[in-house]
């Protein structure tokens, strides 16, 4: 269950959050952890550093929970 | 879900600012006395808050242009240049523009929001890449947005992060597009744009610059920070706006890049929306001419910046990094930026209140600009207005008894 792209994620999200609050798969992103758009903006930045790839915002642009997200950098880790 | 559910928490936020003496976000003045004069609920305001950087909208070569035009020409085109038609004006002031910044092209838009929806979405296709600073303008993004490349970001002025994020992107087929701002609105501060280049270079990609806030500001000549940072020809595109320090409203972009004119038919935000009215292209081109022949007014634009800058550190706020005409003041809190922003204006300074998604990393600001049509008292007069203010609600300080006049 060693997922790299799973753990780059919660680790990102746990640095932006100040890892205050309990984080699932079913997390919404901007509801319930209180990131602002630009948060969310600065936190995909993140994200790419962590896996050394590019995620075009419009890809990321529907995502709504922390599953989801999980679930589109790893089609455009697969992809690159 | 009814219609504008999904505004309901802006909405919230609005109306607790609805119950305050003064709204930030919905002033009316009832009359602009001068660049740097209004009247406000019958009180006299001193203008802190505007981006009439030069102070051009009340110079009387451009009025006259104005009224002339609108004699001659009408008040309104009526129309799309594309299915309309073009006036001379319109024209001539492409051409002035291209002489000005000695480009081959020029395309006249009719906000610099436009300038940026029909540039950014029109250059790059979809299998190309557009390359955002973080900190953009709305305009940057909202353009990147229409059109059909996909969109990264690197963080704020930073070269490096810039050339890490293109050496991701190498393997992938495309022209990529580095988009950034000569002077940011928000803190006032400029792209570090000779390591920028270099990066560009290196990367062999197009670099864009929006030299919105930094027109008429910064260069020798007032051509901006290209100008400034002596980097002009390996700026790809040059966008602007007319309604800073030209006084008007439109945009424009110059470049020389081969085959540019197809946008005049490709672009839809130029293609798809009325022209400017001969009155604003009239002018424009009369503000243009007065830039040009009045290096002066930039001279004492820089003045008024540094001084303004230097007095309120010296008072104790903490301030963008840079002395250009935009002076942002970092408040602890929203709430913070909002007292301090009434007080002024009940001392009869105007300046702006500025909050997320506007600001970068969340920032609230109180943010000022300073005009060439100041006078230094004027610029004194507000350093005071400032210290009083920030000190009554508790943004600084209390005076520090013996050092007033000491700053170098
Ligand atoms: C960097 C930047 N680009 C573009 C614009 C848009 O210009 P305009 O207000 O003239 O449409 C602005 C300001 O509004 C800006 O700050």
């Amino acid at each position: 269950m060693n997922d790299p792209i799973r753990e780059a994620v919660y680790e990102a999200l746990r640095a932006a959050t100040g890892g205050s609050v309990a984080l699932s798969d079913d997390t919404r992103i901007m509801g319930e952890l209180g990131l602002t758009s630009v948060a969310v903006l600065d936190f995909v930045l993140e994200i790419e550093d962590r896996l050394d790839i590019a995620i075009p915002l419009d890809r990321v642009a529907g995502v709504e929970t922390i599953g989801d997200l999980v679930a589109k950098v790893s089609e455009i880790k697969r992809e690159g | 879900m009814a219609l504008f559910d999904q505004f309901v928490s802006l909405a919230e936020a609005y109306r607790g600012l609805q119950s305050r003496p003064y709204n930030p976000f919905d002033i009316a003045f009832d009359a602009i006395l001068s660049p740097t004069e209004a009247r406000l609920q019958g009180r006299q305001i001193l203008l802190l808050g505007t981006n009439n950087y030069l102070g051009l909208t009340h110079d009387p070569t451009v009025i006259a242009a104005a009224v002339e035009a609108t004699r001659e020409f009408g008040s309104g085109t009526t129309g799309s240049r594309i299915a309309n038609g073009s006036y001379a004006g319109h024209r001539a002031l492409e051409r002035a523009l291209a002489d000005f910044y000695g480009r081959r092209h020029a395309m006249v838009f009719t906000t610099g929001y436009q300038a940026n929806l029909g540039i950014l979405s029109a250059i790059a296709g979809k299998n190309d890449h557009l390359i955002l600073d973080a900190d953009s303008h709305a305009s940057i993004y909202d353009g990147a947005r229409l059109g059909l490349a996909p969109v990264t970001r690197f963080r704020h002025n930073d070269a490096d992060d810039l050339a890490r994020r293109l050496r991701r992107l190498a393997s992938l087929p495309g022209d990529k597009f580095i988009v950034v701002e000569g002077i940011y609105s928000m803190l006032g501060d400029t792209a570090p744009l000779r390591e920028l280049v270099e990066v560009k270079r290196q990367w062999n990609a197009y670099l864009v610059v929006d030299e919105a806030h930094s027109l008429g500001v910064l260069g020798a000549s007032g051509r901006g920070l290209a100008e400034a940072a002596g980097v002009e020809s390996d700026v790809d595109f040059i966008v602007g706006t007319f309604s800073k320090s030209l006084g008007g409203v439109g945009g424009f972009c110059v470049s020389d890049v081969e085959g540019f004119e197809v946008l005049r038919i490709a672009s839809r935000p130029y293609m798809f929306t009325a022209s400017l009215p001969p009155a604003v292209i009239a002018a424009t081109a009369a503000a243009l001419r007065q830039l040009r022949m009045r290096p002066e007014l930039r001279h004492r634009l820089t003045e008024h910046a540094r001084r303004l800058h230097q007095g309120l550190a010296d008072a104790g706020f903490e301030l963008g990094p840079e002395p250009n005409p935009i002076v942002s003041a970092i408040m602890p809190s929203p709430e913070a930026a909002f007292a301090l922003w009434t007080r002024l204006l009940e001392a009869g300074l105007y300046t702006n209140v500025s909050l997320p998604p506007a600001t970068p990393k969340g920032l609230a600001l109180l943010r000022s600009s300073v005009s060439a049509a100041h006078t230094r008292d004027e610029i004194d007069a507000a350093i005071a207005m400032f210290a009083e203010a920030g000190r009554a609600v508790g943004v600084i300080a209390p005076a520090r008894a013996s050092t007033a006049g000491g700053a170098t």
